[in-house]
C-alpha cells in the first residue's frame, strides 16, 4: 500500500488550470521531492490532497483513504506547513500551538517545548508582533508537534535563514528516520537534492516525470569543463554533447552517452584543467523548464 | 460539535458580546427612563404626530404604537433594538467562516482532523451562544427598566415576553441569511459592510413597506415578520410571517452546511 496514491487527480477552478490528469504515488518513509515552479500546480496537489479542495476528476488516496469522503480520518496523521502562514494575530504562541495540538490525542506539552528549543522559537510572544521568519517556525513546530506519520512541506524554507534551515532540514531527516513519510514541494532545487529520494517534476499542471534523484543525476548529463589554451568550440562537436559554451580560455558543456569518447579527445590535448561532475538538479531541469 | 473550536469561538467573541449587549443595555435603560415624560404629555405627543403625514409615522413605526401605554413606548424603542440585533447577528453570520478565509487561518483550522460539517456546528453553537448571552441581558435591562420607570402605569407581562422572544428568533434570521450570502460570494474581505447593510437594508424595506401599505414588502423583511406594533396589538405573532422568518432561517443554514462541505478554500496570496 502506497502512503500516497494519485490517480489521474485533475483541477480546474472554473476554466483556469490547476493540475491535469496527475498520478504518482509515495511510498511509505520516503522523502518525495515535488518540483517544478511557481504556478505549475505544487500547492493545488497540496490543497487537493488536504481536502481544502476538491478535485474535479480523478481520485487521491492518502492512507488508503478517500480525500473527498475521509478527510478528518486522513488528517489525524499528517502535519501540513503552507509555503505562507498566517495564524489568529491576538494569540500568543503557546496558546496558538496548545490550540493546534488540541485536536489530536495526547500530551504534546514535552514535544512542544523540544521543538520550539530547537527552533529557537519563544512561545510567549504574540503572533501579531512575529517577524515573517518566526512565523514560519510556529509552523514547522505546529506541524511537527502531534508527531504525524505523513508531512505536507509546501515550500518550507522560505523566509528561514541559512542556519534555521540547517536546524529544519536536521529535524525533517530525523522525522525521516523514525519512518514519517515527507511530501516535500519546492522551486528550490538544491535543497530537493540535498533530502529527497525521490523526485516527481511538475510543469504547467502536469507530471513531467517522476523519477530516483540518483538516476536523474547518473543516467544523465555530465557537466564537463576543459581548461587549455586555443580552444575552439569546434573540437567537441560530437554526438551526445549539448550546451557547448566558451568563455575566458575555458570550454563548458554537458554531455551524454560513453564518457571515454570525451576522453579521448581531450587526451589528445595539452589541457591547464579538466573537470568532470554530475550537473545539479538545477541543470537538469533546465531542460524540463524550457 | 468540537469543544476545542466553540471554545476558541466563544473567546474570540467574547468582547463583541459585550459589547452589543452593553449597546442593546443602555438603548433600552435609558431610552425607557424617558417613559414619564412622555406618558405624562401623551396628549401633546399624540397631537404632534398626529400632524405628521400617515405615511411619516408608519416609516417609523409609530402608526400602531401608543406611546402613552408602557409596552407601546417599549414597542417604539424595541424597533431600535432589533436594528442593534439584526446588525449584530448579521455580522456572526457573514463573519461565521468567511473569518477564517479572509484572516487568512482557514489553512490552519482545515488540516485539522476535523469535518467541516463540525467546524460549522461549533462554530454556529458559539455564535448562538453569544447571541443568547445578549438576549439575556436584553431581558433583564427590558424587566428593570420598565419596573423602575413605569410609575403607576400596568402592563401585559406575556405581550412583554413574547416581544423578546421575538428578538432571538429575529436574530436567527439574520444569522442565517448573512451565513448564506457569506458562502455564496467569493470572497467576504471585511464583514461590517455586509452586516450594516443587511441590516439597514432590511429595515430600510420594512419602512417603505410601511409608507405604501399596500406593496407586500413585509414578505421580505424579518423586522415586519416581527413588528412589535402588532405584537401588542393582536398580544400573539403573526404566526405565517414569523414561521417565514424562522423557515428561512432554517433553510439558509442548511443549505450552508451544503455549500461549505463542498466549498475550495481559496489558497492565500
Amino acid at each position: 500500500m502506497s502512503i500516497i496514491d494519485v490517480t489521474n487527480l485533475t483541477k480546474y477552478y472554473g476554466k483556469s488550470r490547476g493540475i491535469v490528469d496527475v498520478s504518482f504515488q509515495v511510498e511509505e518513509g520516503e522523502i518525495f521531492g515535488f518540483i517544478g515552479p511557481n504556478g505549475a500546480g505544487k500547492s493545488t496537489t497540496i490543497r487537493l490532497l488536504l481536502s481544502l479542495i476538491h478535485p474535479t476528476s480523478g481520485s487521491a488516496r492518502v492512507f488508503d483513504l478517500d480525500v473527498v469522503t475521509q478527510g478528518p480520518e486522513i488528517r489525524r496523521n499528517i502535519g501540513y506547513l503552507p509555503s505562507e502562514v498566517y495564524y489568529y494575530e491576538g494569540m500568543k504562541v503557546i496558546d496558538l500551538l496548545r490550540y493546534s495540538a488540541s485536536f489530536f490525542p495526547g500530551d504534546f506539552t514535552k514535544r512542544m517545548h523540544e521543538l520550539s528549543e530547537i527552533m529557537e522559537l519563544e512561545l510567549n510572544r504574540r503572533i501579531s508582533d512575529l517577524s515573517y521568519g518566526n512565523k514560519k517556525k510556529v509552523g514547522i513546530v505546529q506541524g511537527l508537534l502531534h508527531s504525524p506519520r505523513l508531512l505536507f512541506l509546501d515550500e518550507p524554507t522560505a523566509g528561514l535563514d541559512p542556519l534555521m534551515q540547517r536546524k529544519f532540514f536536521n529535524l525533517i531527516r530525523e522525522e525521516n528516520a523514525r519512518g514519517v513519510t515527507v511530501f516535500f514541494s519546492s522551486h528550490i532545487l538544491g535543497e530537493v537534492q540535498r533530502l529527497c529520494t525521490r523526485v516527481g517534476i511538475i510543469r504547467e499542471g502536469r507530471m513531467a516525470e517522476i523519477s530516483d534523484i540518483r538516476s536523474l543525476q547518473q543516467n544523465n548529463y555530465k557537466k564537463v569543463r576543459v581548461m587549455a589554451e586555443g580552444l575552439d568550440a569546434d573540437l567537441f562537436q560530437i554526438p551526445g554533447v549539448t550546451n557547448i559554451q566558451v568563455e575566458d580560455g575555458s570550454l563548458n558543456f554537458f554531455f551524454k552517452g560513453d564518457i571515454n569518447l570525451v576522453l579521448q579527445k581531450i587526451g589528445g590535448m595539452r589541457v591547464e584543467d579538466v573537470t568532470i561532475e554530475e550537473p545539479t538538479l538545477e541543470e537538469i531541469f533546465m531542460h524540463y523548464y524550457e | 460539535m468540537n469543544t476545542n473550536i466553540f471554545r476558541h469561538e466563544l473567546r474570540s467573541r467574547f468582547k463583541s458580546v459585550m459589547v452589543w449587549s452593553l449597546a442593546v443595555l443602555l438603548l433600552v435603560v435609558l431610552f425607557f427612563g424617558f417613559f414619564q415624560g412622555f406618558a405624562d404629555e401623551a396628549d401633546l405627543m399624540n397631537q404632534m404626530l398626529e400632524k405628521f403625514p400617515r405615511e411619516m409615522r408608519a416609516a417609523f413605526g409609530l402608526d400602531n404604537l401608543d406611546l402613552a401605554s408602557v409596552l407601546g413606548f417599549y414597542g417604539f424603542i424595541f424597533i431600535f433594538v432589533q436594528l442593534c440585533l439584526a446588525i449584530q447577528a448579521g455580522n456572526y453570520g457573514f463573519g461565521l467562516v468567511s473569518i477564517e478565509e479572509s484572516e487568512l487561518t482557514a489553512d490552519f483550522l482545515l488540516t485539522k482532523p476535523v469535518s467541516r460539517t463540525a467546524v460549522m456546528t461549533s462554530k454556529l453553537v458559539a455564535a448562538v451562544t453569544g447571541l443568547i448571552l445578549t438576549n439575556l441581558v436584553l431581558w433583564v435591562g427590558s424587566f428593570l427598566a420598565i419596573t423602575g420607570f413605569r410609575g403607576e402605569r400596568e402592563y401585559e407581562l406575556k405581550t412583554l415576553i413574547l416581544i423578546l422572544v421575538s428578538g432571538f428568533l429575529f436574530q436567527m434570521f439574520f444569522l442565517g441569511v448573512g451565513l448564506l450570502i457569506s458562502l455564496l460570494v467569493k470572497r467576504v474581505r471585511s464583514v461590517t459592510p455586509y452586516g450594516l447593510g443587511l441590516g439597514f437594508g432590511m429595515y430600510v424595506l420594512s419602512a417603505f413597506s410601511g409608507m405604501f401599505s399596500d406593496v407586500k414588502l413585509e414578505i421580505l423583511t424579518p423586522f415586519k415578520h416581527f413588528d412589535p406594533g402588532y405584537i401588542i396589538q393582536n398580544n400573539a405573532f403573526d404566526a405565517p410571517l414569523v414561521m417565514l422568518s424562522v423557515g428561512v432561517a432554517i433553510i439558509s443554514i442548511t443549505l450552508s452546511y451544503w455549500l461549505y462541505n463542498r466549498r475550495d478554500v481559496p489558497a492565500v496570496s
